[in-house]
């Protein structure tokens, strides 16, 4: 059994190295962003030592560049940061209400959307948002830097894609084209302060005649991981986005969820509601478009 | 198990102290300095009665190690009032009867002092939804958002 240790490396190969190292040796280290999940689960389900390296002193992980496409988040930036900045909100809507769905404003003081998209929950209200405007993972490894489609990056409950000697360093979005539009919605059976039953993130670009040109849509809480749901987008895509487009959307993400029963919510209301939130989200990410 | 050293500022005053590594910032303020002005409450991050600022941003103190403090201005309640008395927060709750058995008041006015810095006329919803990580199991709320907006307008026109 090791000790706790804490290091808030202020240089990516400091980082890196720390990483590294406790790879190498077999000890455990565990990246540290905003800590809302890592502080509560160290005081509960795994209190095991390990060395916390906190990544909010590195200059890449706070680095948010809103002018360039791809558009670039830093993991440790956040979400009160993000949905301050009225930039971020005008640019990607759906992703800053996802943001902002979760916890409390003290929760928001810390969180972030790459602590969200790593703590890998099935539920974690940003992953289908980000799914839906096509968000990819930049990993920082000694080897140099990879890139994973959000979609690719959570493995399954708990789980992900990032070996122990690799972190996060933030997140690329393609800048939306004109005409396009984001929103994510949920279900929950209060109004603030509790988990997804379901989610639907959705994308849409629109053409002159107001023509969907291109879609993607994200579910979340109705599989072990948030999916990325091609056959909605293409039930979208070449539709004016009415009414039964958006149905057949929302019967594509109904089928292509598996979601179990708890005490939030059963398999098949999940599955009807996932729908329902697609059909929705479907038509504010099109009056957003069509604003755009 | 090597202790970390840690100087930091509470309430515009430099301090020093040793934590452990993995010890919450709540933790070292009511243990290890006595400051037990901020509570703890569930210690999961839920009911907002740990929260302190750290440079102005409102957080749980339960969900910060104690280490991060380290060159960070922290603000706790003991930091509101000032010499001349009662910040016009705490005097509200005070006039408007807020509060009961008082375990979640510390937190409910350092979270509506960062809502009175950032925007000193909200609306009610507005208040509600800032206060929403706040829990109270006593007052039932009515009271700490009429104490709040009565707060706001004594501080955009004080007597």
């Amino acid at each position: 059994m090791g000790a706790f240790a804490y290091v808030a490396p202020t240089r990516l190969d400091e980082a890196l190295t720390v990483l590294s190292e406790h790879a190498s040796q077999g000890r455990r280290a565990q990246v540290m962003a905003g800590g809302t999940d890592l502080l509560v689960q160290m005081r509960s389900v795994d209190r095991e030592p390990r060395t916390i390296v906190d990544i909010k002193k590195l200059a890449e992980t706070n680095r948010l560049d809103l002018a360039s496409d791809p558009i670039f988040i830093g993991a440790a930036i956040p979400s009160a940061v993000l949905n301050e900045n009225a930039d971020f909100v005008a640019l990607l809507p759906g992703l800053a209400e996802a943001a902002d769905l979760i916890g409390s404003t003290q929760i928001q003081g810390r969180a972030t959307l790459g602590g969200n998209l790593c703590n890998a929950s099935p539920a974690g209200d940003t992953i289908p948002a980000m799914i839906a405007v096509g968000a990819v993972c930049v990993i920082a490894g000694r080897g140099g830097t990879r890139r994973l489609p959000v979609e690719d990056f959570v493995t399954g409950v708990g789980t992900k894609a990032l070996r122990p000697d690799e972190l996060l360093l933030g997140l690329e979005v393609p800048k939306p084209a004109p005409r396009s539009g984001d929103a994510y919605l949920r279900f929950i059976p209060r109004t603030e302060m509790d988990i997804a039953v379901a989610g639907c993130g959705v994308s849409v670009t629109l053409d002159d005649s107001g023509t969907c040109t291109a879609a993607r849509v994200g579910i979340g809480a109705v599989a072990p991981r948030a999916l990325l749901v091609p056959a909605a987008a293409e039930a979208l895509i070449g539709s004016k986005l009415d009414d039964a487009a958006l149905a057949a959307a929302g019967r594509a993400c109904s089928e292509a969820s598996s979601p179990i029963t708890d005490k939030r919510g059963t398999a098949d209301y999940r599955r009807k509601v996932v729908g329902v939130l697609c059909r929705r989200a479907g038509a504010i990410a099109r009056d957003r478009a069509r604003g755009n | 198990m090597t202790k970390l050293h840690v100087t930091t500022s509470i309430n515009g005053e430099e301090v020093d102290f040793l934590c452990e590594p993995q010890q919450t910032l709540l933790e070292v303020l009511r243990e290890t300095l006595g400051r037990t002005g901020t509570k703890e409450g569930c210690a999961t991050g839920d009911c907002g009665a740990c929260s302190v600022l750290i440079n102005d941003r409102l957080v749980c103190s339960c969900l910060v190690l104690a280490a991060e403090a380290q060159g960070q201005q922290v603000t706790t309640v003991e930091g509101i009032a000032s010499e001349e008395g009662l910040h016009p927060i705490q005097q509200k709750f005070l006039e408007h009867a807020a509060l009961q058995c008082g375990v979640c008041t510390p937190g409910l006015v350092i979270a509506a002092k960062a809502l009175l810095d950032r925007d000193p006329d909200p609306d009610e919803t507005t208040i509600r939804y800032w206060l929403a990580g706040n829990l109270c199991r006593c007052t039932g709320y009515d009271k700490i958002i009429r104490a709040v907006q009565d707060a706001a307008k004594t501080l955009a026109h004080p007597a």
